[in-house]
């Protein structure tokens, strides 16, 4: 409301500014003439002379030369005095100016401008918002303290999980190295840097990554995370059977409601090797189970039901992806939705069907999954 | 509710400027005082919201307002104060609003000081000041908008450019800008003469001082951005005829020459239809500045061509105004009086010599800068034309000029003395040619051309000084008669002495920086010493350091001579993390006027660093030049004479002439 009075003053004091010389009538001043000028200058020539700047011919000369043009002006500006103007030009011009103005500036301000949207100074925003203040704003902060304190390991510690989450996983892998330099070694970090290499290689287990699992488990043999991730790196490597073995390993070895699972089960299941205990939840990305191990049962089963429905509708439209389809026929198996899981199948078999290295894939991989081609 | 405030003052100062455009033409069509007078409140209010809006856009980028689009791209929160508010104009649309910003204080200007202007004259003026002016605020407003916002604010900047974030952002475009539209004041004087039919003694009165202001600003300007360019860039360079700065030299040639050629008008009464052409030329090619820096058409006619919106808009601007402008020169000109005849060798007549050369060499800078884009838009070759063709085509035209400076004030106005000017400036000769004599014999056997340059740099700073001598008829009365009658010389001879003289001070500059330049390029490890011009800089080792906004490596150097430390350098090479980019401050060591100068390239895996180091002899000259010029400018227009501006009511004026004294 502040605003709209605002500019309802500032339009007033525009309109007035042109009101204001129309409404005075009467003394109507007329200006400054060529004569005024004329007579500096011809002042003038006497200054110059007395200072001995132009001799005094020259001075008479110019003396005459002016006088005729200040003739010639006097005649003139007697001629052309301003007349006093009509009044309906000024009441045309009046009008002009009361509707003219706010018309003209409402019709450009209500095309272009945002009236709704206060100010959003810095200053005030911070202060405001501190809690959910933007993650990016907070690495920047945690970052430029480091630059300044490098040596600052609990920094170090802090930040390189936060760049891995954020997909920034070269600065990720300098802040997990630093973080061992000054925080000291351990099993964990050795495995979330071994992941934030990987993730730098796309997913890849390269073999600096597996070095770097290889650590964490000589450090400490149960590390989940590197065994699991040095599952997948056999995986990769195509030794099927050497992955499944480290795995059933693993759930063997691991508590019972250990986070982590569903995702070594998944990966097992895809590698072809029995689950100990029965399947269970499909593969999720790493983020997700993260995110996952907060939440309660119920909440778990909704986020993974809308994470299919998704990937079910993504191959709607996309169906080339044939690693997707299998994994949306085992996530309805494992969900318990044979009649879902049965459909998909015959949806992914329909939309690879030109493409016969896709399709022989496609039976592969079905087949692993017990559904027979 | 400041962007939005902001926004909409702009918004009313446009509709003011609609009115300011019409009422006051209808007014002096109908002889109405009220419908003219108009004009100079709409012109004032004009102001003040346009200040307003201004003010709003600074207080944006100073509280880091992300919520506006232009913040966000262009300013950044951790960034110094100073380049916050810098910032606002180093981007498209706040410098447009900068530029209108400062048309509207001149326009206010006009409007406030011009009680002794004759009614219907500032009337056009200001009418056509505010045609000027609607045309910009619709440009800014549909196509450049500084205020448009974002819902969801970002938290973050872009920040600005590194390059743009120096003390010469505060400095050079305000200057420069103020040069540029300053002349919009004698443009919207020659158009309102041709629409009253007539020009009076008042109008050359008035085109002077303003043109003088503008000329002031720009040639500082200029200077500025030259200076700015050569130590922010990196390369020692200071003038490249790269089109952005032939854009800015165009109008200061012309402005150049309107300058003297007003003065003629002013005292003679004389060459008026020529000063009326010069005025509209002169702010033709402030306009065609802005178009080429501001379209984007020099980066690429294809990238033009790829968002035309912009460009097309000023394109149209440039045609209505300098078309329209022509057309109605070409229309009423031959209307106008011819003012008083004058012989060839006059005062007159050398002032005519240096407008032919001045416009002369404006046209050459001119063809230089638009062909190749006219090439590129016909037959899509590119070409660039560079030093080569300016050096060819400038400096020629430039000879004569120098060699024709010292003897325009030594003629008499009307008819002229050629050989007794000679006479008098007999001494200048002598000290040239001694001059000349000595720089050749000490660079024997070195460039031929560069003595016979500065020979004629002496000839036109003897000149100017010969000229003062001769006013004061130095050493043939006795010396306190003389003092006596240099304080009695008007301030604008002063201005005239130094302005010439500061032609010749940059003259040497010039040719010592670019004849006897010496440098050392390679790479260097700590403890490695360069030798240049008998210095000796030690590396002595190589620092990070953080910023405010960025991370820097300081390379630290100890500078000797004959074994005596002279003084510490330390150049860097700045890192900008929010637009990965980087940017190298060179360091600089004044020794008299000349130079040192230290600028970094990258670092090697081994330890080694890129340095290139200059000695530049004399170099300070090429701008103590132009603020000679300036400062010369500056006692011009503070001589009462001018300084009056326009004739005061009679009385009033003669009390306050006899108070000045």
């Amino acid at each position: 409301m502040t605003l709209w009075f605002v500019f309802a003053l500032m339009t007033v004091a525009a309109i007035f500014a042109v009101l204001w010389p129309l409404s005075r009538r009467g003394r109507a001043d007329s200006g400054g003439s060529e004569v005024v000028v004329y007579r500096d200058q011809l002042a003038e020539i006497d200054r110059d002379m007395a200072a001995g700047i132009i001799g005094a011919a020259e001075a008479d000369a110019a003396r005459i030369e002016i006088s005729r043009r200040l003739l010639a002006a006097a005649d003139q500006s007697g001629r052309e005095e301003p007349v006093q103007g009509s009044l309906s030009l000024r009441r045309t011009a009046a009008i002009v100016a009361l509707v003219g103005l706010p018309v003209i500036a409402s019709s450009f301000y209500l095309a272009l401008g945002s009236p709704r949207l206060g100010d959003f100074p810095l200053a005030e925003r911070s202060r405001v918002a501190d809690a959910n203040q933007p993650l990016a704003n907070l690495v920047a902060q945690v970052e430029a303290h480091l630059e300044k304190n490098p040596t600052d390991g609990r920094g170090w510690t802090v930040l390189a999980p936060v760049l891995s989450r954020l997909g920034r996983y070269d600065d990720a892998v300098r802040a997990y190295r630093n973080a061992i330099t000054y925080a000291g070694d351990s099993a964990d970090r050795r495995a979330d840097l071994g992941e934030a290499l990987m993730g730098s290689a796309g997913g890849v287990v390269t073999a600096d990554a597996k070095a770097e699992f290889e650590r964490a488990v000589a450090l400490n043999g149960d590390d989940a995370k590197a065994n699991y991730f040095l599952g997948l790196a056999a995986e990769q490597d195509g030794r099927k059977a050497d992955a499944a073995a480290l795995w059933q390993k693993m759930l063997a070895k691991g508590p019972s409601d250990a986070p982590w699972r569903p995702l070594v089960q998944a990966a097992l299941v895809r590698v072809g090797g029995s689950v100990p205990g029965g399947v269970s939840a499909p593969a999720l990305p790493d983020g997700a189970v993260a995110a996952a191990q907060d939440m309660s049962e119920a909440d778990r089963g909704t986020m993974i039901k809308g994470m299919v429905d998704r990937l079910a509708t993504r191959l709607k439209t996309n169906g080339d992806d044939v690693e997707g389809w299998l994994r949306l026929v085992r996530a309805y198996l494992v969900m318990g939705e044979r009649d879902k899981a049965m459909s998909a199948r015959a949806d992914a078999r329909q939309a690879v069907a030109n493409d016969a290295d896709r399709l022989r894939q496609l039976n592969e991989g079905l087949k692993t999954l017990g559904l027979d081609g | 509710m400041i962007a939005e405030s902001g926004h909409y003052a702009l918004v009313l100062a446009l509709a003011l400027a609609l009115i300011q455009s019409i009422v006051p033409i209808v007014g002096a069509r109908w002889r109405d005082a009220a419908l003219m007078n108009v004009a100079r409140s709409t012109a004032l209010a004009q102001l003040l919201f346009v200040a307003a809006s201004f003010a709003a856009l600074v207080t944006l980028h100073v509280t880091s307002d992300f919520s506006v689009a232009n913040v966000y791209e262009n300013s950044h929160s951790l960034k110094p104060l100073l380049y916050k508010i810098t910032g606002v104009w180093g981007n498209h649309e706040g410098s447009m609003l900068l530029w209108v910003s400062i048309l509207a204080l001149f326009g206010g200007l006009v409007a406030a000081f011009g009680n002794n202007l004759p009614l219907s004259l500032r009337a056009h003026v200001l009418a056509v000041q505010a045609w000027v002016a609607s045309a910009f605020y619709l440009f800014i407003l549909i196509t450049s908008n500084p205020f448009l916002r974002i819902a969801n604010p970002p938290i973050e900047g872009r920040d600005l450019n590194p390059v743009l974030q120096d003390i010469g952002l505060a400095v050079h475009p305000p200057m420069l800008y103020l040069g540029y539209v300053g002349f919009s004041i004698s443009f919207s004087f020659a158009v309102a003469a041709l629409l009253e039919g007539r020009i009076d003694a008042a109008w050359a009165r008035w085109v002077r001082p303003w043109t003088l202001m503008a000329w002031i600003f720009l040639t500082l300007g200029i200077a500025m951005g030259s200076y700015w360019a050569y130590y922010e860039l990196g390369w020692g360079g200071w003038w490249f005829w790269d089109p952005v700065e032939n854009a800015s030299l165009m109008p200061w040639l012309a402005g150049t020459a309107l300058l003297h050629s007003a003065l003629v008008m002013e005292k003679r009464n004389a060459l008026k239809v020529w000063t009326v052409l010069l005025s509209i030329l002169t702010f033709s090619l402030s306009l065609l500045g802005t178009f080429l820096v501001r379209s984007g058409v020099l980066t690429s006619v294809h990238a033009f061509a790829t968002d035309p919106t912009r460009g097309v808009f000023i394109l149209l601007i440039l045609f209505v105004f300098i078309g329209g402008s022509l057309s109605l020169y070409a229309w009423r000109a031959p209307a106008l009086k011819q003012g008083g005849l004058f012989a060839p060798i006059s005062r007159e007549g050398a002032l005519v010599l240096n407008n032919l050369l001045l416009t002369t060499a404006c046209a050459t800078v001119f063809i230089g800068t638009l062909y190749p884009l006219a090439l590129e838009v016909l037959t899509g070759e590119k070409i660039s034309v560079g030093a080569p063709f300016f050096n060819f085509t400038f400096a020629p035209l430039f000879v004569p000029l120098l060699l024709a400076v010292p003897f325009g004030p030594l003629l008499a106005w009307k008819r002229g003395d050629l050989l007794g000017a000679a006479q008098r400036l007999m001494v200048a000769g002598i000290v040239a040619l001694v001059a000349m004599a000595l720089v050749f014999a000490w660079t024997y056997g070195g460039a031929t051309l560069a003595p016979l340059a500065i020979g004629l740099a002496a000839f036109v700073i003897m000149g100017a000084l010969c000229d003062l001598a001769e006013r004061i008829a130095l050493f043939r009365i006795p010396f306190s008669l003389s003092l006596r009658r240099a304080r009695g010389l008007p301030r604008a001879t002063w201005g005239t002495a130094f302005a010439h003289a500061g032609l010749g001070v940059a003259l040497i500059g010039i040719v010592c920086e670019t004849t006897w330049n010496t440098e050392y390029i390679g790479s260097m490890k700590p403890d490695d010493v360069a030798r240049v011009a008998g210095y000796q800089l030690r590396l002595d080792g190589l620092n990070p350091r953080q910023g405010p906004n960025y991370r820097e490596m300081v390379a630290q150097f100890t500078v000797t001579r004959d074994g005596e430390k002279i003084s510490v350098m330390t150049p860097s090479k700045r890192n900008f993390t929010t637009r990965g980019a980087s940017t190298t401050e060179a360091a600089l060591l004044t020794r008299g006027a000349s130079q040192l100068y230290i600028s970094l390239g990258d670092a090697s895996a081994d330890g080694a660093i890129a340095v290139r180091i200059y000695h530049k002899p004399l170099v300070l000259m090429i701008w103590w030049g132009p603020v000679l010029m300036a400062f010369g400018g500056l006692l011009s227009l503070s001589d009462r004479r001018l300084r009056v501006g326009a004739p005061k009511p009679a009385k009033a004026a003669a009390r306050a002439l006899q108070a000045a004294e």
